[in-house]
């Protein structure tokens, strides 16, 4: 999924790094109300859960295996704006010290995995949070449509920049089915383990989902004198 | 972290590439790679030119041309996506062999083969003879907000512990008789990372209440 050197053009790599820069400019502004003074040390650790989610093999059939991309889970998780910075540093960090995706795509892939992915997958937990009836076991759905719609809006978006800065002729339609069969089917495993691993996580810390804020019941804490 | 160890990349060395500042190899690196991404595929010469300038390079940093090999396996995705091109890009047909394909996306699919190994061998390069602190600084040099060098601070010291937690459980998993095999072994992987995920906040929030305990100031410059 990471995007190479040589696969778009030099202008649209640049176009693509200043929408990044702009947009980790305004989640660095954002993260702060959501963690206040603990963004760094917090977001450092859940970067670094995300990289190691990442490599984590779910196997699928015939030795073949798919891993998480983390976009939706992460914004679920600790909510859209860390779960942006989280997303770019794994993909700087990816690209500068495990040569995995190129450095002038580098804007790109933040454009693609960061951006558009937290972004579709915070609209699609908000709406489907409005939808769906307010219970706690309805988080883990919402965010597997959040993750079946981020990565789906990923790959569109991805061959949108191709049909403008792409170096290779090839017709838009064939290239945008071929992209979102794939990755709806990427996009559907996605879901599952996002589904998986937060309705897990629900069950054992419900508190440190953001996104169940809103649906946990919040108990004050009681004390009362019992009659003998 | 005690004893000076760098990621699983690095590769220690005093060559003078490994002493050069990380923030002049970063800003290289990145204008090296765009001005091959923006090189046309007809010129052959400066391909060459940048080929030699990588080999000079490598030879310079006495990593061992071995060690960055089986590290390209991390290009196998790209290559994979080259040897379909040819066959989905529109625009005249060529014959090869028994085989007819498309012209310019034969000539895209060797481009974007030379362009993203060039890449791939420059970053391997850059992250074979740079410390990752040393990179952080660099960063932070090259006017990266601190506040992302920081994150990316925290990341580079607890990769190693939230992987080796990674392979702690997977042990645990495996001692048990457990094994991975198909789809409906999922839930068991999934909730492995929803462990990790609660392990992983728990750490940072006990790392913070130490930090801030010792007299951490956010806003502070190091």
């Amino acid at each position: 999924m990471h995007v190479p050197d040589g696969f778009l053009d030099a202008p649209t790599s640049l176009a693509t790094a200043g929408v990044a820069a702009a947009a980790v400019a305004l989640a660095l502004r954002g993260a702060r109300r959501e963690l206040d003074d603990r963004v760094a040390p917090l977001a450092g650790i859940i970067a670094t859960f995300v990289f190691a989610g990442q490599m984590i093999n779910f196997p699928v059939a015939g030795g073949t295996s798919g891993h998480l991309l983390g976009g939706a889970m992460t914004t679920v998780l600790v909510g859209p704006f860390t779960g942006l910075l989280c997303m770019t540093v794994v993909i700087v960090v990816q690209s500068l010290l495990f040569a995995d995706g190129g450095i002038t795509a580098l804007g790109t892939n933040v454009v693609l995995m960061g951006v558009v992915a937290v972004v579709t997958a915070h609209l699609v937990f908000l709406a489907a949070q409005v939808l769906l009836p307010k219970r706690v076991s309805m988080v883990a759905p919402a965010a597997a449509l959040a993750a079946l719609a981020s990565v789906a809006t990923s790959a569109a978006t991805f061959v949108l920049l191709y049909s403008v800065g792409g170096v290779v002729p090839i017709p838009f339609d064939t290239l945008l089915t071929a992209m979102l069969g794939v990755h709806l089917l990427i996009g559907a495993g996605e879901a599952v383990i996002t589904f998986v691993v937060v309705a897990g996580i629900m069950g054992v810390r419900p508190d440190l989902v953001r996104g169940a804020r809103g649906v946990l019941v919040s108990r004050e804490l009681e004390t009362r004198m019992v009659a003998a | 972290m005690g004893a000076p160890h760098g990621h699983r990349l690095h590769f220690h060395g005093h060559s003078p590439i490994h002493r050069a500042p990380a923030h002049l190899k970063v800003a290289a690196l990145v204008g090296f790679m765009l001005v091959v991404v923006a090189t046309p595929l007809s010129w052959l010469p400066a391909f060459a030119t940048y080929a030699a300038v990588l080999a000079v390079l490598v030879a310079l940093s006495g990593v061992p041309a071995s060690y960055l090999a089986r590290r390209m396996v991390i290009e196998t995705p790209v290559l994979v996506f080259a040897v379909v091109l040819p066959w989905v890009a529109s625009g005249p047909r060529v014959e090869l062999g028994v085989l007819t394909v498309s012209e310019p996306g034969l000539a895209a699919a060797a481009a974007l083969v030379v362009k993203a190994t060039f890449g791939v061998l420059a970053s391997l390069l850059l992250a074979a003879t740079t410390d990752p602190r040393e990179l952080l600084a660099g960063l932070e040099r090259l006017r990266v907000p601190a506040q992302l060098v920081q994150i990316m601070g925290f990341m580079v010291r607890y990769l190693e512990v939230v992987t080796d937690e990674l392979g702690r459980m997977r042990t645990a998993r495996e001692s048990r008789g457990f094994s991975a095999r198909d789809p409906r072994h999922w839930p068991v992987l999934g909730r492995s990372v929803g462990a990790l995920f609660i392990r992983s906040f728990e750490r940072g929030e006990r790392v913070h209440l130490a930090m801030v305990s010792r007299g951490y100031d956010p806003g502070a410059r190091r």
